[in-house]
């Protein structure tokens, strides 16, 4: 009930079915990692009580055991491989946002956060909204800006900064 | 009487103009974050808690709080003009709500959802207020076992009880305690799930997961959708509210009732969305006018409402007195706790009194300032979400950016984040429940460390889990809960009817 309408439209990328199945392996695949690291440090008992790996072997195991009990469901379920995981234009949506979003993480290693915020925002308004500049330049730039005044002023939280602030004198 | 004079004492920190400003500015931003897509009560909290590690404790948890109830009551708005439940126990809410909307009644389903709201909540407060001591108390008693049993309980009420397939609800659960396992082992001092790897060594921030999965997961959800929302304005005068509160004492049977389920499954950790769906199956069940639920009826905002209120509120009854949080909200502001120096559990009643009664007088007056709130300013909250949805997703990506990177002051925290993001993208439209998630890597480190000390004591045995009446009968009850659909299942075919209780579990 939590998710997204699911369609059963013809322009699915990918199904429900494929999904559940590929994340019930992965699953399995890091409760299995899990496992073996657990099991490398030591699943039993020494002289001073349980070892390191004792509890999150059981962790790792159940993992497995659950998404094992969810892959087989999803296996057998015939409803599922008809509905739609996420459609062509839903996912270049998700991309639209999720690509400008890792875009901007880099950016903040290089130019700070503020910089990288107020092109993300600007960019984002001008390529996905449409908005003029007149729209896009005071919320571009006044966001950070009230940012640097709440964390950086305020509450004295720095924040990363680039050449800009070097500049400026922070 | 004590509890009374210790409430009078809680209600002396709070009334001074710092934290009544706090409790104003709570409210306000808690209703905003409950209204904006992608910013919830929970990862909300996330990204202010970093703002309060200069505050005094009290002051710092007063304002989280109410930064929660106004999230409560600002995820009735978006139910009911726009149909978008803000957060999941509002969901319930629009099966009346919005059909009340459509057809001109905003006002009144508004001013009804407000109203229950603050009813359920006050209900849980006069029982937090009366209960938590005792809990408290008796929990002195708790060893090592006992701890890990309640515990136990917590997470088995989310796969008995709660939504959802109960084999990824398990799967969620466990990740959670795989991710608290990863870094230094603080028992053995050995490091374990961190590969070599520096970055993995300071183990995962429950923040950062909480500010990923539910802030950048519900963005990328919402996005699906498309960038514009659709909503219904609402009137709201002092007239409507009258008329609408004179009509709410028709109901308050429902009221009543819907406040003492919401305690129960606020305070066993099934947490406020079962609670908020089971009050609405119930009194679709015993009203004279059930069979014209979700077709606007104003008693089909009432039992959601405040079921969900009583069970949020009630959830911080557990995480006070046992350190276990009912509700991932509760399960940030535990975080909160740890990170001000305050070990949540039993003696948190004995050793910090001015905290525990200054927040739990806030939750009083903060319910009141909260009700004025958001009946006299419901139209600005609703403008909002107006702002078009390619302003609103960029600007809050930076903040739960910003929420990220303040938590270690660590860049790589941001691509941890983002990497939550996908992943609670991912979970949420397979329905794999978060909440379990976030609460077992709060919890983790806690419940490891009791298990360890039962077994220690048992010497590896789990007998140590049966050793006494006390933690024999949480654990027997566990195991009920646990296996509650299968009992109840066979229950009912015993009796030879095919009317299992199914509300709970849909």
């Amino acid at each position: 009930m939590d998710g997204a309408p699911q369609s059963t439209s013809k322009d699915s990328l990918v199904s429900r079915r494929t999904m559940e199945i590929v994340v019930a392996i992965l699953l399995m695949g890091g409760g299995g990692v899990v496992m073996f690291d657990s099991w490398r440090v030591g699943i039993g008992w020494q002289t001073e009580g349980p070892q390191s790996g004792y509890f999150p072997f059981y962790v790792g195991l159940l993992i497995v055991a659950a998404s094992a009990v969810t892959l087989v469901q999803a296996i057998l379920s015939r409803q599922s491989a008809s509905v739609s995981f996420v459609s062509k234009p839903q996912f270049k949506l998700v991309l639209s946002v999720l690509i400008p979003a890792i875009i901007f993480v880099i950016a903040v290693r290089y130019i700070g956060l503020y910089m990288s915020a107020a092109i993300f925002i600007a960019v984002f308004m001008t390529w996905l909204g449409r908005y003029g500049w007149r729209m896009t330049v005071p919320i571009a730039i006044g966001i950070p800006v009230l940012l640097f005044f709440v964390f950086e002023l305020w509450f004295l939280l720095p924040l990363p900064k680039g050449p800009l602030e070097t500049w400026l004198g922070y | 009487m004590e509890d009374l004079s210790a409430l009078l004492h809680g209600f002396g920190v709070v009334l001074t103009p710092y934290n009544l400003i706090l409790i104003f500015v709570g409210i306000i931003l808690g209703v905003i974050i409950g209204v904006l897509p992608g910013l919830g009560g929970a990862n909300g909290v996330a990204i202010l808690l970093p703002l309060t590690f200069t505050m005094p404790p009290a002051s710092a948890i007063i304002m989280l709080s109410c930064i929660y109830w106004g999230a409560l009551f600002g995820g009735a708005i978006t139910s009911i003009l726009f149909n978008i439940p803000g957060e999941p126990w509002s969901v319930a809410t629009t099966f009346d709500g919005h059909p009340m909307a459509q057809q001109g009644r905003a006002g009144e389903a508004l001013t009804a959802a407000f109203t229950s709201s603050f009813f359920g909540a006050f209900v849980a407060v006069i029982v937090i207020t009366f209960l938590a001591p005792l809990v408290a108390k008796f929990a002195l008693r708790f060893g090592p076992a006992e701890f890990f049993a309640v515990q136990f309980l917590a997470f088995c009420s989310f796969i008995g009880i709660g939504r959802g397939a109960a084999a990824k609800t398990l799967a969620a659960m466990m990740i959670g305690f795989a991710l608290a396992a990863v870094g230094l082992d603080t028992v053995t001092g050995r490091l374990r799930l961190t590969f070599g790897s520096m970055e993995l060594l300071r183990g995962f921030n429950f923040l950062i997961a909480v500010i990923g999965l539910f802030g950048i997961g519900e963005i990328l959800i919402t996005i699906e959708e498309g960038l514009a929302f659709k909503g219904r304005t609402a009137a709201l005068n002092i007239k409507i509210v009258l008329q609408t509160w004179k009509d709410l004492t028709r109901y308050w049977a429902t009221s009543i009732r819907s406040a003492v389920i919401g305690c129960w499954m606020g305070i066993s950790p099934a947490g406020a969305t079962p609670a908020s769906f089971m009050s609405y199956g119930i009194a679709k069940r015993m009203s004279k006018r059930g069979a014209r639920f979700g077709t606007g009826e104003i008693e089909g905002v009432v039992a959601p409402e405040t079921a969900a209120h009583a069970a949020g509120t009630a959830a911080l009854l557990p995480m006070l007195t046992l350190g276990i949080p009912g509700s991932p909200t509760a399960a940030v502001l535990l975080g909160g706790l740890l990170v001000w120096g305050l070990q949540p559990g039993p003696l948190l009643f004995v050793e910090q009194k001015d905290f525990v009664w200054g927040l739990i007088a806030s939750m009083y007056i903060g319910n009141i300032a909260g009700l004025i709130i958001v009946l006299t300013c419901v139209p600005w909250f609703a403008a909002i979400l107006r702002i078009p949805f390619s302003i609103i997703a960029p600007v809050i990506l930076v903040i739960c950016a910003v929420g990220a990177y303040t938590v270690n002051n660590a860049v790589i925290d941001i691509w941890v984040m983002m990497g939550f993001g996908v992943v609670g993208y991912v979970f949420r439209k397979l329905d794999y429940q978060l909440a379990p998630l976030v609460l077992a890597l709060v919890l983790g480190d806690q419940a490891e460390e009791s298990f360890r000390q039962a077994m220690l004591g048992s010497q590896g045995s789990l007998s140590a889990f049966w050793a006494n009446g006390l933690v024999g009968t949480i654990m027997t009850l566990s195991v009920i809960v646990l296996f509650w659909p299968a009992i109840s299942a066979l229950g009912a075919k015993l009796r030879g009817g095919g009317t299992a209780d199914r509300i709970a579990g849909d």
